[in-house]
């Protein structure tokens, strides 16, 4: 396949950024997303065009959460539930153009390029988005017998890999699916109720600090989750939230 | 010899661990808020170590190169855990844990390490419910098992096929928390480059700040090293992008011995290799292996055709199937060992029975969805299935899935003695990069629990031993002349690689380089291969300080720099493999020489010779390392030839 692309560049934080077009040809239709633009970068530094395009990534198998690109006005891509590293280029036709930008919301700056500091939602996760156990002293593990049904729910939203495509679909820029599936989480479990209501109280409190924006139920996140976490869990969590407030 | 100490507790091998512990010294609260620790990494052993330190009271300073700790590459584990809690009443107990541990690594780890890490087990799974993490369980609340390979009994818990990312978000949670209370300072988008030894002891560590590309000074009062194994020396591998050996490297060339680097997992069950732009393999559960069967044609003219695209694998009838698992190892079938399974997979390609590119051997549902349903190996394996797909745009429940072996977990490591310090006082080593555990091949499901041991519960107790000796120790200011060597070190390191303005991105690089490894060092080793490899990776590393080519600058985010660093530590790496491999004189675990099998190709050990763990101390640039000899006794097992056939 041969391709156009668009790509944002921005030396860091504080310049201005601009798209860039590139071509790549001869692309297997079994190639990554990401492993084209291996072979983009691999052209610019053999051919010493310019800078290779910084992007995030780790494990390229869908689960650390750390790639994600905004690809022709959609997080991760055209595919449905899957990662920018688990979109295959067979999704893409020969000649297409692709616009590829960096998640865009203000709680997540530009490092570079496609870079951007996601550091938000680990701070959201230190308000609260825990079970305040200490190594050691806990009780046999079968001594707290959870229903199969709710642990499977239980399960549903603990599934969230943090990548952020959420805040980035969303026209608010509302973390409201990604806190929810951790609140969600551990309301669903009986060792998660005894700080059921702190827990919900303090980590919305750190996300409306942090300026993420207000949900108003567009459902965007749900359709844009690669690991597709529903709403329901931001219904719940909603529950979660005025039951903590009135008590 | 006489160098190693490896401080195993006397007394009955039940005992050891609770007289150590009953015995060792403690350091009082008032003085714990007195030490700092670095940790270095946050996957499932530094995350578990860090949240556990800061809990008892130490000023932690915890490292990692990802945005977020939650990222680290234990994230990516899938298949489950194991304890033996015998739940399922199915005969577990510590002692069978112990032995099969024991057995699957091949009689080539210590008894002392690996009981220990038995009696642990069960308090993982313990703290993990607490610390909330969803586990499988049945209708009736309780927690749900599977099997894995090289077990008779289903000891592991899981959480769908996402057990690694569960664990670890629970470690990370409980490291938050502590981050929320100011026990753990977080260091993210940091790569520690270097270690700073003052008056011979462990006091600090050189980072390199990933995103302004500053460099900064790290005071310790202890340095713990968690950054997982080194896989990634052979460029394709199950592991993340940027698993790397540079932090265990660098401790290496200042003065920690590095144990059985020869000892590699190749997990035999990944999706084949297809194009030449791979960028990393993706491994398939082990515990598919539950359920699916590993087969391919047993005429010859058959494979030819599949790989010819005439003939598709549900053409095959029943009785034209080879199901060399089961024929070849009865009792355990296609629950044999990892190694086991590489190796008899390797050999029906080696032999021209492969499918697909003619590397391939088939894993194979439709039994189990006849017999189970389609509901439930969908409910067991989901999230595999969708995986395997997306990769391969072919529907696993309709064709069997292609599998083939790939470089995917190291049992070598960073040598360590029973408190899990390394040669160098005051510097510990836990989880992956350490080579305490597994001997000369890991069970599936077992790098989790190791993981967690070494971070919950043994480095948390073991370090005090050492720690209260320093409570007097004041903070060093990070000004001291060690740091500013150690500094140098890695500017001129630096500086280095980004004028060597050469031809050549580090990526070609390490991709001919892994290729070379995986040809040499790889599954199957000879004598001949590994003084090859000697000799070429010697050249290949002159070249690479003259040939690469590093765009951009050094104070940015700079990823080719990033890589450039770890590259140029795997290649100095894969001559030590090779040489560890040239010495090992035997065929044992994942360490497999073609000149010692049996007559039907089994892998043949040397007791009387290798039975020892291989800990090689650095001498200097371009000098040979020295080998040294830690006896392996075993006192509560009876060595035996495995066999997995009866
Ligand atoms: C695909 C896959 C599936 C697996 N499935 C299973 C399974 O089902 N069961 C099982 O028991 N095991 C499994 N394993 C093995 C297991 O996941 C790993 O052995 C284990 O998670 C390693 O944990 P760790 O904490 O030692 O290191 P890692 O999780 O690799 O963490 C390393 C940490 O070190 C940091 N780091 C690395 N280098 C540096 C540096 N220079 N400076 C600063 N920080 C650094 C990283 O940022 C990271 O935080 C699997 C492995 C893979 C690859
Ligand atoms: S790189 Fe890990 S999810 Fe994409």
């Amino acid at each position: 396949m041969d391709l156009t692309l668009k790509i944002w560049r921005q030396e860091n934080a504080a310049a201005k950024g601009r798209f860039e077009t590139y071509k790549v040809t001869n692309i297997s239709p079994d190639c990554s997303f990401l492993e084209m633009l291996d072979i983009l970068n691999q052209q610019m530094i053999e051919n010493q065009i310019t800078l290779p395009v910084c992007f995030d990534n780790d494990c390229r198998e869908g689960i650390c959460g750390m790639c994600g690109l905004y690809i022709n006005g959609r997080p991760h891509g055209p595919d449905k539930g899957v990662t920018t590293c688990q979109l295959h280029m067979r999704k893409f036709k020969n000649g297409d153009t692709i616009v590829i930008e960096p998640w865009r919301a203000r709680p997540f700056p530009v490092i570079k390029d496609l870079v951007v500091d996601r550091s938000a939602f680990d701070k959201i996760i230190e308000a609260g988005g825990y079970i305040s156990v200490s190594t050691g002293g806990v009780p046999d593990a079968n001594s707290i017998p959870v229903p199969k049904k709710k642990a499977d729910v239980a399960m549903d939203a603990a599934a969230c890999i943090g990548c952020g495509a959420c805040v980035a679909s969303c026209k608010n820029a509302s973390a409201m699916l990604f806190v929810s599936a951790k609140v969600s989480h551990f309301a669903n479990l009986p060792q998660g109720k005894v700080e059921a209501k702190e827990r919900v109280k303090n980590m919305v409190a750190k996300m409306d600090e942090l300026g993420f924006g207000n949900c108003t139920n567009t459902g965007a996140c749900e359709a844009e989750c690669p690991k597709e976490i529903s709403i329901s869990h931001i219904a719940r969590m909603n529950r979660e939230f005025f039951a903590a407030k009135i008590l | 010899m006489t160098k190693l100490n490896s401080k195993i507790p006397q007394g009955p091998l039940a005992d050891k661990w609770t007289n150590y512990k009953a015995t060792q010294r403690l350091v009082n609260p008032s003085n714990k808020r007195k030490l700092d620790i670095i940790v270095v990494g946050t996957g499932l052993a530094g995350a578990s170590a860090s949240a556990s330190l800061a809990e008892m009271g130490f000023n932690v300073k915890a490292f990692c190169y990802q945005d977020s700790p939650r990222r680290a590459h234990s994230i990516a584990a899938q298949g489950g855990i194991n304890a033996a809690k015998n739940y399922p009443n199915d005969g577990d107990s510590i002692y069978r844990l112990f032995y099969d541990t024991i057995k699957g690594g091949d009689y080539r780890a210590r008894e002392a390490n690996v009981h220990r890490l038995a009696e642990v087990s069960n308090l993982i799974i313990d703290q993990c419910v607490a610390q909330g993490v969803p586990f499988a369980r049945e209708y009736g609340g309780m927690l749900d098992n599977r099997s894995f390979g090289g077990a008779q009994v289903s000891r592991t818990f899981y959480a769908r096929g996402q057990t690694g990312q569960q664990l670890l978000l629970g470690a990370y949670s409980a490291l938050m928390r502590q981050v929320h209370s100011g026990g753990v300072k977080l260091y993210t988008r940091h790569e520690m480059l270097n270690l700073v030894i003052v008056d011979g002891k462990a006091r600090g560590i050189i980072a390199r700040n990933l995103v302004t590309g500053e460099i900064e000074r790290h005071f310790g009062h202890a340095v713990v090293i968690a950054t997982g194994g080194y896989g990634n020396t052979f460029f394709l591998s199950t592991n993340a992008m940027g698993s790397n050996v540079s932090a265990a490297w660098q401790i290496f060339k200042k003065g920690a011995y590095f144990a059985n680097p020869a000892y590699v997992q190749i997990h035999p069950t990944c999706i084949p290799v297809h194009g030449d732009y791979q960028s990393k393999l993706t491994l398939m559960s082990e515990s598919l292996r539950n359920d699916g069967r590993i087969w391919v044609p047993k005429k010859k003219e058959d494979a030819e055709a599949i790989r010819a695209g005439k003939l598709k694998p549900t053409d095959i009838k029943e009785e034209d199937r080879d199901y060399y698992l089961e024929r070849r190892y009865p009792a355990f079938g296609n629950l044999v060992p990892r190694d086991v399974a590489s190796r008899a997979a390797k050999e029906r390609c080696d032999a021209g029975y492969g499918v697909g590119s003619g590397l391939a051997v088939y894993l194979d549902f439709s039994d189990a969805i006849n017999r189970l349903g389609k509901h439930v190996v969908e409910e067991r394996y989901g999230n595999l299935f969708q995986m395997y797909e997306k990769i391969v745009d072919d529907d696993p429940y309709k064709t069997p899935m292609m599998i083939y072996p790939a470089i995917h977990y190291t049992m070598g490591g960073i040598w360590v003695d029973y408190e899990l310090m390394t040669s160098i006082p005051g510097l510990y080593a836990i989880g992956e990069a350490n080579f305490s555990d597994h001997g000369a091949n890991r069970l599936g499901a077992s790098a989790l629990m190791q993981g967690l041991a070494d971070g919950y519960f043994v480095l948390p107790y073991t370090i005090q031993n050492y720690l209260a000796d320093d409570i007097q120790t004041p903070r060093m200011t990070t000004k001291e002349k060690e740091f500013d060597a150690a500094e140098a070190e890695i500017t001129s390191r630096i500086d280095t690689l980004m004028n060597i303005n050469g031809k050549h991105s580090v990526d070609s690089y390490h991709r001919k380089f892994g290729l070379k490894m995986w040809d040499l060092v790889g599954m199957a080793r000879n004598k001949e291969g590994l003084e090859e490899a000697l000799s070429t990776f010697k050249e290949m590393r002159e070249s690479f300080w003259k040939d690469i080519k590093i765009p951009g600058k050094k104070d940015s985010l700079n990823p080719e720099l990033e890589k450039a660093n770890r590259v140029a530590d795997f290649i100095e790496l894969g001559e030590l493999m090779a040489r560890d491999a040239l010495q090992r004189q035997e065929s044992c675990g994942g360490h497999f020489r073609e000149e010692f099998q049996t007559e039907d190709g089994e892998a043949q050990r040397n007791d009387s010779d290798f039975m020892f763990v291989g800990a090689w101390e650095y001498t200097g640039e371009g000098k040979e390392p020295i080998l040294h000899k830690e006896e392996l006794v075993y006192e509560n097992i009876k060595v035996a030839q495995r066999n997995y056939k009866k």
